[in-house]
Order: structure tokens, then sequence, then C-alpha cells
């Protein structure tokens, strides 16, 4: 073993090496920074190398990548319904999103399957839970890097409540991968309407009490009005969705647009904003949470009675009973759990309205019981792209809040 | 040449009447209106349905590996007008001995990091791309993760004694 001895002439030699000298007259005054891949304002692991004149940043080069995992590759040696718990480790704060778009391309495939309503309804319900949950955690992260720390433990509050009613639902907190090919994991359990009313009836309040926190807070005010600002234009050629495509004017929403789910029947508004700077994204997220709360309560209140799983056995498991005293049933359930299902060969692109905007499932089968190809248009990779132009030519001390305001995810980004 | 389930899209005929060679197919399976173009004239296609069919965005460009059949790949172009609340998606067949198709990024900038995904996870390399680089895996990685012929967990067991010379990977 070799020992570790302090010899001080080979520092001072190291250190030498390596000191920073003082540039010569004539070099630029450019410098370049790097931000991140280890750096607590950008949620995951995004490097950002900046080339600053200055305070003011000339260029900004996303390098992403370090969170790729390889999920559409996964996908391709599961079955079917096995791949439903790959979409759940896309986008920790959005799974159920990624569960639903899967589902639903899916189903889109297979064709004559026909979703109960109790069952539809319920995938709403949880995905606005989902929405507010995503929509928490970002706004007390963002408060958070920008220096109001209180907001961040409210939200933070409230999102264990969330959290809480998913581990009643699907029996885990985050991965839940409750919405499957032909319904739903679980039937929702009993007593979830007191519970989920509990939440429902409460948070509206919540809601007013984070704009009160921020909204009187000049600190907030200044950092974030007329700070990251990108043209209209700019951001659809970029190919940006979502909250931050609301907050710059376009009343565009997946829900609305083209209703999933049975989105057309629940009655709520899209949330936009004009100014199309970091205060009017966090304008429009607060609105949005105000509106999936009106969309939780109507759920609850008008939830149809009846299956929470398809009528088609070929697909869906059995219940346990009648497995265990029908012999057709057991042959399927054998069916399904060893072989899978097969899903006619053809191609469908689903698209929803995730918290963070457009999550799209482009799905290819070849007639097998596994997925041939499974594309994942996933809305962070798409914001992402917009990020140079909004922070070139701008102040370095505003990066942190117009990358915030995007709120991606990196897991999203890489996949 | 037009398919029968297009007929009535208008986007489709209209870009059947201003560049009858590019539309080499196409179909609406689960009403989705999709069209097969001759890989030679995408950028123009792109521009046209831009330009004059409102079709602002580019949701997504992916690709599709047909492998062993030839030609091998399929690049995918799903775009969206906000106007018209529709969406078409464009397909090229790409051929393994050429694996090159133009860019689209001169159309929409959104193009820029899905063709880039592109050719880091199928090798298709887009010419006039201002940037084409590996944008998920490693840049000193070797092969196309996504191709079918890519083994799911690559080709090595472990990567974890990549650094020790010593060790045999």
């Amino acid at each position: 073993m070799r020992e570790l001895t302090l010899n001080t002439d080979t520092i001072t030699a190291v250190d030498a090496e390596h000191s920073v000298t003082a540039p010569p007259e004539t070099s630029s005054r450019r410098m370049t920074l790097n931000m991140g891949p280890q750096h607590p304002s950008t949620h995951g692991v995004l490097r950002v190398v900046l080339e600053l004149d200055g305070e003011t940043i000339v260029m900004a080069v996303p390098d992403i990548g370090f969170l790729h995992t390889g999920i559409e590759k996964e996908c391709e040696v599961k079955t079917w319904q096995q791949a439903v718990t790959l979409t759940d480790r896309v986008d920790y704060l959005s799974n159920l999103s990624n569960n639903l778009v899967y589902a639903l391309a899916v189903e889109k495939l297979i064709g004559d399957i026909e979703i109960p309503p109790r069952a539809q309804w319920t995938r709403v319900m949880m995905a606005e839970l989902q929405r507010l949950n995503s929509h928490l955690v970002w706004l007390g992260t963002h408060a958070l890097d920008i220096g109001a720390m209180t907001v961040f433990f409210y939200c933070f509050r409230e999102r264990e409540d969330i959290l809480r009613i998913f581990e009643m639902f699907s029996g885990q907190r985050m991965m839940t991968s409750y919405i499957r090919i032909g319904g739903l994991a679980l039937e929702p359990p009993r007593g979830w309407q007191q519970v989920v009313g509990k939440f429902i009836n409460a948070f509206p309040g919540k809601v007013d009490e984070y704009e009160e926190l921020l909204d009187n807070n000049p600190i907030w005010k200044r950092r974030t009005q007329g700070v990251g600002f990108a043209s209209l234009e700019d951001l659809l050629d970029l190919g940006v969705t979502g909250p931050m495509i609301r907050a710059a004017g376009m009343k565009w929403d997946i829900r609305k647009s083209e209703p999933y789910s049975s989105y057309e029947q629940f009655d709520f508004d899209i949330a936009s904003r004009t100014e199309n700077d970091v205060y009017a994204r966090y304008r429009v997220r607060l609105e949005e949470m105000r509106q999936s709360a009106r969309i939780i309560k109507q759920a609850l209140e008008g939830m149809p009675e009846g299956a929470w799983q398809a009528n088609a056995p070929k697909i869906v498991l059995p219940e346990r009973e009648k497995m265990k005293t029908q012999m057709e049933a057991l042959i399927y359930h054998f069916k399904i759990v060893t072989e899978g299902f097969r899903v006619p060969a053809g191609e469908a692109y689903q698209a929803v309205e995730s918290p963070r905007g457009e999550i799209g499932y482009y799905v290819v089968s070849d007639g097998t019981s596994k997925p041939y190809r499974v594309f994942m248009r996933t809305p962070s990779f798409g914001n992402l792209q917009a990020l140079p132009a909004l922070l070139e030519g701008r102040l370095l001390a505003d990066s942190i809040a117009s990358l915030g305001s995007m709120d991606f995810v990196l897991g999203d980004v890489d996949r | 040449m037009l398919p029968e389930q297009l007929k009535n899209h208008p986007a489709a005929v209209a870009l059947d009447a201003s560049l009858p060679e590019a539309i080499t197919g196409g179909h609406a399976e689960h009403g989705e209106p999709t069209l097969f173009i001759s890989p030679a004239s995408i950028v123009d296609v792109c521009r046209y349905l831009k330009d004059q069919q409102k079709f602002v965005r580019l949701s997504a460009v992916t690709a599709v590996d047909w492998h062993p059949a030839d030609p091998r790949f399929e690049v995918v172009y799903l775009l969206h007008s906000l106007e018209d609340n529709s969406r078409l998606r464009l397909k090229c067949w790409v051929s393994e001995s050429e694996s090159e198709i133009d860019s689209v990024t001169g159309v929409w900038r959104a193009a820029n990091w899905y063709e880039r995904e592109i050719f880091d996870l199928f090798g298709i390399r887009f010419r006039n791309h201002p940037d084409l680089r590996r944008i998920l895996m490693p840049t000193d990685w070797v092969g196309h993760p996504l191709r079918k012929d890519y083994p799911v967990h690559g080709y090595k067991y472990s990567y974890q004694h990549d650094m020790d010379p010593t060790c045999e990977s």
C-alpha cells in the first residue's frame, strides 16, 4: 500500500501549474462557465455551458443525457402491460399522465376496447391530482431557487396529502402504475371520497395562501416580472408546449382541443396570460391548480358507478375469485401472465396535456405481445430546447429564475 | 399518388396539387392521417405544409427500425396545426446503405434536438444539420442503441472496469 505523504514541494509545484494566470491584455473579456451537472437549481443533472461577457450570457449550450436510461429500448422487450411500469419512471412528477397516455395509445391500437366511465373519470381525477402534485413541487422549488423559502414547506405539506391519496389508491406514493391498459390497476379503495373530499375542499384556500405569500413579496415580483421573455413565435418554432406557451398568450390546452378520457364532460377554463415572463408562468400554473381543483371536485361529485375495468377478458386480468373457480378465466389469466396479449399491427399517436405540456406516445405494433417501438415525445425535452432563447443576452443572475420557470424534469428529458 | 383514405383531407390534397411527386402513399388508420413522402422532397414538403397549410408546430421527429427489411429505417415527422387543430404524420423510408436524409431544422428549429436524437440512437445522418452530435449517449459511445440489432443490455456485461486496464471487460 502506498503511503500518503505530504510533500509541500510537490503541492507548490502542482499549484503553480494550475494557478490562474492573469489573462494577457489582448484576450477578450469572455468567460466560460459550467453550470451543472450537479447544480442545485437545475433539479436533476443538467449541464449548461454558459459563455459570459461580464454579467451577460452570450451563449448557452445545454448538455443533456446524464439521466438517459434507455426506457424506449427497454419497452421493446417487455410485454404491453409490463411497459406501463416503465412509463412511470420517465417523469417522477407526472407518472399518471405517462401511464394515461401510454394506455390510451395502446387502447387506440387495440381498437375494440371500451373503457367504462368510472375508469375514465378516475383516470381524469388521478391525472389532475398529479398535476397538483407537479405544480406544487414546481412552485416550492422555484420559489426556493429565487430565495423565498417558506412557500416550499407549505407546498410540500399539501403534496404529502396528495401522495397519501396515491398510496391509498395504488399502494405506491410515486411510481403508481395505476392506469393500466384496459382500465385501472385496482378498484378505487373504500372511503376515498372522504379523503379526496377533505383535501380538495381545503385546497383552494391553500392556493390563496401561496399567492399571498408570493404576490405580496416585492423581491419575488422584481425577480420574476419581465424576466425570461421569448417571443411566442420563437417558442412555437422551438417546440415549447404547456404552461409556458399559455403564459405567452396562446390558449392551447390538449384537454380542450383534443379531449381524451372524457375531459369533454368537465367544466374548466384554460389559464393563460400574455406577459410571457417568469411571473406570467407562475400565474398560469397557479390558475391551473385552481382549475384542477375544480375538475377534481366535479369528478368527486359526479363519479359514475360501475365497472372500473373494460370487459375484455383477453386483455384485462380476471378477478381472483373467478380465476379460482372458472376454467376459462384461469386460461385467460395464464395466457395474459405468461405470454401477454397481442396488439394488432399498426401505429398510433396519442397526446395528452401533462403538467409540463404535450406528452405524446407514438406506439408501433408488429402484431406480437411486445411493443415494436414506443416513442415518447416528452414535454421537457421539447421545452428545454428553448433554453438558449430564454437565457442568451440576459443577465446571469436571472438564469435561475428563467430555468426554473420552464419546469422540466431531467428524467423526462433524457428518458 | 394520394391514397384513397386521404382524398378528403384538405392539407393532403393541397400538398398533392402543389408537389405531385412528393407523396408516395399513405393511410388514415385510427383516424390519424399519415403520408409517405419521398425522402428527396421532405424539406420542400415541410416548408409547404408550414407556410401554406399552417402546420406551425413540429411536435416531434422520430424513427423506427424495421431491421432486416430494406429500406430499413422509417423517419416519422409528427406535425400539428394549431389553427385547424389537426395532426399530420409524414414518413420517409431511408435505406441502411444510405442512412441519410435532409434536415428540416431550416423549417422548424424544434427539429434540431429530435434529429440529433435520431442520429444518436439510430445512426441516421441529417444533411445540413447545424450541430449533428450525439445528444443522449456519451460522445465516445460506439453503436446506436435503438437499432433492433443492438442488444438491450449493450455489448458488454459490465462497464464498471472500463477505467482499469488490468481487468478484462
